[in-house]
């Protein structure tokens, strides 16, 4: 047991992380903000509402990933030429799926996502009264 | 009180769908990868250009002239790239015509890499922002496109191509003809 522990460490200092990223400088509007105040803090509401794909536990605006990059630009470019962050979004989610917002849809498939802290909170409150008019009747 | 008898064994029940919940889990777990909503639909527009001086860059326009063809998202910075390499040699060799988006990269590395792991590649675009890329629905490198004769996208291959996943690309494109 004491050697596997001492192989599972050994394991995890020589395990490196992966190089899998580019060579190439990070793209324009990658990381840079767009001149206009207003344009950017649209831009930057929108990027903390979409999946990095690559990530997928961090919105493009949180990471470090090259894709996050590429994603975080096309954001600011459609938001420079005038597009709306809804349009962008649904440009996104028409290639990734409802999966690259953190603002899912409400249909069939989300509807418990959405209903369930209703019904709980509607049940604990049921228990609630009931067992309280108990209380008030001893 | 003959309710109560039954809420009872409320609790154990909730329990039990929980472990089944996990054990699913565990035993089967859930597919994780991103599919491309594009499948089914044409190639967008877009122009890559060449990505090294002796072949040409790509379009959708280059897809709506005859078979089948493969679109094969790499890059050379992407280590499964480099496993998945010879597979795409072997598909070469069989006649599949296969063509290319090269991420993120330099001419100089794609020379490199294809002078080292071999060149399966009709055409090679240089999609140096990765915007072909996020147009097709690809949330990675390798993935691997199957494209029929009218540029319309057939079928999304993610990850490396290994041996046993030939005979699955090979039937798409027989499919796709």
């Amino acid at each position: 047991m004491n050697r596997f522990a001492i192989l599972c460490a050994v394991a995890l200092v020589a395990a490196g992380p992966a190089l899998a990223d580019t060579s190439r400088p990070p793209v324009d509007y990658a990381n840079t903000q767009l001149s206009d105040p207003r344009q950017e803090a649209q831009a930057k509401a929108l990027m903390e509402e979409l999946r990095c794909l690559v990530c997928q536990g961090q919105s493009i605006a949180d990471s470090d990933a090259d894709m996050a990059g590429d994603m975080r630009a096309l954001v600011r470019r459609r938001i420079a030429a005038g597009e709306k962050p809804d349009a962008i979004r649904q440009w996104l989610i028409d290639r990734y799926g409802d999966y690259v917002t953190y603002d899912p849809p409400f249909d069939w498939l989300t509807a418990p996502l959405w209903l369930t802290p209703i019904v709980l909170v509607a049940l604990g409150l049921l228990l609630a009264r009931r067992s309280l008019k108990r209380r008030g009747r001893n | 009180m003959k309710v109560t008898r039954i809420l009872i064994w409320l609790p154990l029940a909730l329990f039990a769908i929980l472990l089944v919940v996990v054990a699913t889990g565990i035993v089967k777990p859930g597919d994780r990868t991103i599919h491309s909503r594009m499948v089914g639909k044409p190639l967008p527009a877009f122009t890559l250009k060449p990505m090294v001086a002796n072949k040409p860059g790509l379009s959708p326009q280059g897809f709506r002239e005859g078979g089948p063809r493969l679109l094969n998202v790499f890059a050379t910075w992407c280590i499964p790239c480099i496993a998945e390499a010879p597979e795409l040699m072997e598909l070469k060799r069989r006649g599949v015509a296969i063509d290319a988006v090269a991420v993120r990269d330099t001419p100089g590395d794609v020379r490199k890499f294809l002078a080292r792991h071999g060149d399966p590649y009709a055409r090679i675009g240089d999609d140096a922002k990765g915007e072909v890329q996020l147009e097709i629905g690809s949330s990675g490198v390798p993935e691997t496109f199957v494209i029929d004769g009218q540029g319309k996208i057939a079928m999304q291959h993610i990850g490396a191509i290994r041996r046993d996943d030939i005979p699955d690309i090979m039937a798409a494109l027989e499919r796709a003809k």
